[in-house]
């Protein structure tokens, strides 16, 4: 494939609550539940944040550490779960916002917790045909749990954005191969402000079956084995389903680690693969090579077989800000449940 | 040019008037003003009113005609209304068309009126419709309040100046004592230094009462050209000097946050068609939307140096008694800041000064005033200078 | 706020776009027709600039009282900020603590909502700043 990836960026919102602190509210032993579920906080978007604010302030780093002029964007692809609007699209806004518009293409993309990974293989297609020079696909969340929901301990926002082109490459797709199935472990209807979910049932028959089949696979086809990498970057849903993963693939922990963020920012949904994938790229050196693996509810799973190529030693990654750093924050951005449910919106007001 | 003279004023009480309208209270100014002058509806020649947004307060545009109409001028007698709108300045502003419009010799007596109606909807409705003084698309957009503006004046002047939190906090205390002098001043009772510095913040580091309140009122003036003054009254107070300036509307824009160019360039146009200096003034009403404001007025219209407007206050210079006495009204922040009519108001007091109707608040031998109006952050200012002739 | 008058705006509220006038060099933020300084001179002189975002506090408050559409955000900083390139412009500081505020500090520009015309309305979005680490 004469496409790679060209370069990336990342946004983290800065506010996290604990377990504790909503387990306090709902009567539930917080911390066990963080404990089960492999979570020690996670990450909230202020008031003023929302997908397309992540997506962009993503995009303009990414831009950046390029150095690459935004009107040779040709297609922008942002894949979300919570894109601000039911009626009227992100990429638009995001496009505006880089000054990539308006000699592009551009959408949406809603396709479970895959979207972000299913708009990298579009861009990458794109620029493999030669209809565009640079293609952005960016994989944003700021997802939702219903109050008292298990969801709540997990739920949280974050995203990142790639470029995909076929000059300066920094990372080398060797391979990609998606499984796609209806598999109905997670939905939310058509005007429900909340998710439902199927329970346990989202373990063995969805993640665990789609997530494994399609790491095996690209393996397969790629003639590789888990030692072969130097990192692997599975979609977490929460800390333990990715560790699972990891060794019935026979991935080590250290493999896995870089790239496993849920513990600490929680579930960033589509932008929980494109983080993971952000932060090892962060500290990845030429000729490292990365399993990737991401997963959509009912959707399926999208697996990138990567190489990091020796331009990575000339890329200006101090561009924009490092995962670990944006992670990384103070004990004054840890706020309380009312906080959190006043940030999202969750209180009934007045004209409501 | 004819000389202009001031030959009747009258004000409403100000405050929360839930009883009166728009109407009512744009009416009793205007009657007592008439009154107060010994001319009759007949002799009116032309209305002018000062009004900021009773668009955005009541939903009524139009209001140079609704006052003439309610005041029993307009369906009988048909004269000109013209509404004036310069944010805070509106009524200083009528002023100055009132007395270009005798001055040039198109009319001998002409009504000016200042009237806001603010308290009929919520603060938070109130205080963004005053910030619709401000720049709605660079300011406003971005969260800024009007209040806020004065805050990051008032910030700029404590760094630059040494200003303290304490000296602003006596400009409140001075106005209210002279508020409890003014039986129409909305708050007529004097107040502690702690009492203002313990007050909630609005935007730091100023706090509730640091700003001036929401009010109702109105306030009115008679206007006559030099002939006919001495036909009404044997003490007319003469319009010496109107001085008139702008600056960017935004706050960010300006040469300077804690000098306010327009005022400065307002009082040097007056001072110069004065004749005169600030140290020719006895008695001055300056605006004090804020309690940085007032330091800032009474700095930039040069009665202290730049930065030392801060000592002066705390060294009572301006309160009643002191060096240049300063808003013996009780200023904005005591006597009320029903916006549009503000303007008018500063004129009424100084009238009342000079002609020696001050009563409790008197300012001995007065013969010189000044009166200083601002529209939004400092966009617009306004300087007029009256003076006894008795 | 309403759409029609924020969207013909967005050059400058999302991406910081002003001019300059290249009769006397001064850039202007947000574009301006006409130089103050130059006046006439600069008619149909005015360069198209983007800014690069980055400057420091001029003088700031905390906004305690503010319209309801800021409500969430209570506290928040409001500043004005001389951008590096030589204008100055107001917007909020995000991402600071209120006791790291301070005059002079340096900040970059992000992109945030900046409010919303109700829950069934056009979301508005542009420039705020936040602190750069120095």
């Amino acid at each position: 494939m004469k496409a790679g990836i060209v370069s990336y960026g990342a946004y983290v919102p800065k506010y996290r609550i604990r377990p504790e602190e909503i387990g306090r509210v709902w009567g539930e032993d917080g911390a066990t539940r963080g404990k089960g579920l492999g979570i020690m906080s996670k990450s909230i978007p202020s008031p003023d944040e929302d997908v397309i604010t992540i997506a962009v302030e993503a995009a303009r780093s990414a831009l950046l550490r390029a150095g690459i002029d935004p009107q040779d964007i040709g297609a922008i692809y942002t894949g979300s779960e919570s894109h601000p609007y039911a009626v009227k699209p992100t990429s638009s806004v995001v496009a505006e916002a880089i000054l990539a518009a308006p000699d592009m293409t551009a959408a949406d993309y809603e396709f479970a917790c895959k979207a972000g990974t299913a708009a990298l293989q579009n861009v990458l297609g794109l620029v493999n045909t030669g209809w565009i020079k640079y293609g952005m696909a960016i994989g944003a969340d700021t997802s939702q749990g219903a109050p008292g929901d298990p969801l709540e301990y997990s739920a949280s926002a974050g995203g990142a954005a790639f470029i995909a082109g076929t000059e300066r490459i920094i990372a080398k797709i060797n391979g990609m191969y998606s499984y796609t199935t209806d598999t109905p472990d997670f939905w939310r209807r058509e005007g429900q402000a909340y998710p439902s979910h199927g329970g346990r049932f989202t373990g063995e028959p969805a993640y665990f079956k789609h997530v494994l089949t399609a790491a095996r696979r690209m393996m397969e086809l790629e003639g590789t084995e888990a030692k072969d990498y130097d990192y692997v970057v599975l979609h977490q849903p929460n800390g333990k389903f990715p560790r699972r993963a990891a060794a019935k693939l026979g991935f080590t922990d250290e493999q896995l680690a870089p790239g496993l963020l849920t513990p600490r920012i929680g579930n960033t949904y589509s932008g929980a693969v494109p983080l993971g994938l952000s932060a090892v790229l962060d500290i990845a050196k030429p000729g490292d090579r990365i399993l990737v693996t991401s997963f959509g509810s009912g959707a399926g799973s999208d697996a990138f077989d990567i190489s990091v190529t020796d331009e990575m030693e000339r890329f200006n990654r101090s561009a924009g800000p490092l995962v670990e750093d944006m992670i990384n924050v103070p004990e004054e951005y840890y706020v309380d449940y009312a906080t959190y449910v006043k940030f999202r919106g969750k209180i009934r007001r007045k004209g409501d | 040019m004819r000389d202009v003279y001031v030959i009747g004023a009258g004000t409403t009480r100000f405050g929360e008037l839930w009883e009166r309208s728009f109407r009512d209270i744009g009416i009793e100014a205007g009657i007592k003003a008439i009154n107060d002058s010994g001319i009759t509806g007949n002799d009116i020649d032309a209305l002018y009113i000062g009004n900021m947004s009773a668009g955005a307060f009541i939903n009524q545009e139009h209001v140079g005609a609704l006052i003439a109409d309610y005041v029993g001028l307009a369906g009988s007698l048909h004269i000109p209304a013209t509404r004036v709108e310069a944010a805070g300045a509106s009524g200083a502003l009528a002023f100055k068309e009132a007395y270009l419009s005798i001055s040039s010799g198109m009319y001998d007596i002409v009504v000016v009126g200042g009237a806001e109606k603010m308290t009929d909807i919520g603060d938070e409705m109130a205080n963004y419709i005053t910030s619709m003084a401000i720049d709605q698309e660079w300011e406003t957009v971005f969260g800024a309040t009007y209040a806020s503006l004065q805050a990051m004046m008032a910030r700029a002047h404590m760094e630059r100046y040494g200003t303290t939190r304490e000296q602003l906090g006596m400009v409140s205390v001075i106005n209210h004592r002279h508020g409890a002098l003014n039986p129409d001043a909305q708050f007529q009772r004097e107040i502690k230094l702690e009492t203002v510095l313990k007050s909630g913040y609005v935007a730091e580091p100023l706090r509730v009462f640091d700003m001036a309140p929401l009010s109702d009122g109105a306030a009115a003036l008679v206007l006559a050209s030099g002939d006919v003054a001495r036909k009404y009254t044997d003490r007319p107070v003469k319009v010496k000097a109107i001085g008139q300036a702008s600056d960017t509307i935004s706050l960010h824009d300006r040469r300077e946050i804690c000098t306010m160019d327009s005022t400065v360039y307002a009082a040097k146009r007056a001072y110069d068609m004065a004749g005169m200096g600030p140290e020719d003034i006895d008695v001055a009403e300056v605006y004090d939307s804020s309690t940085i404001a007032e330091i800032m007025a009474i700095e930039d219209l040069g009665f202290f140096p730049k930065g030392e407007g801060g000592k002066a206050v705390e060294d009572e210079k301006i309160a009643l008694g002191g060096e240049i006495p300063i808003n013996t009204s009780g200023g904005l922040k005591a006597r009320g800041h029903p916006v549009g009519a503000t303007g008018v108001a500063q004129i009424v007091e100084i009238v009342k000064q000079l002609r020696g109707d001050a009563d409790r608040r008197q300012v001995k031998d007065a013969k010189i005033g000044l009166a200083h109006a601002v529209g939004g952050s400092g966009a617009t200012a306004v300087v007029s200078i009256l003076e006894a002739e008795i | 706020m309403n759409m029609p008058r924020f969207w013909r705006e967005k050059q400058g509220r999302y991406n910081l776009v002003g001019n300059r006038c290249t009769n006397c060099g001064t850039y202007y933020f947000p574009k301006r027709d006409i130089c103050p300084k130059c006046h006439r001179k600069s008619i149909g002189k005015m360069e198209e600039v983007r800014f690069k975002g980055t400057g420091k506090v001029v003088s700031w408050t905390i906004v305690h009282d503010a319209h309801p559409d800021y409500k969430d955000m209570r506290p928040y900083i409001m500043a004005i900020i001389e951008l590096e390139e030589g204008p100055r412009l107001t917007g909020q500081i995000v991402d600071c603590s209120l006791d790291e505020i301070h005059t002079g500090m340096r900040v970059r520009d992000t992109f945030r909502k900046l409010s919303e015309d109700g829950k069934d309305g056009v979301i508005f979005y542009g420039y705020k700043f936040r602190p750069v680490k120095e």
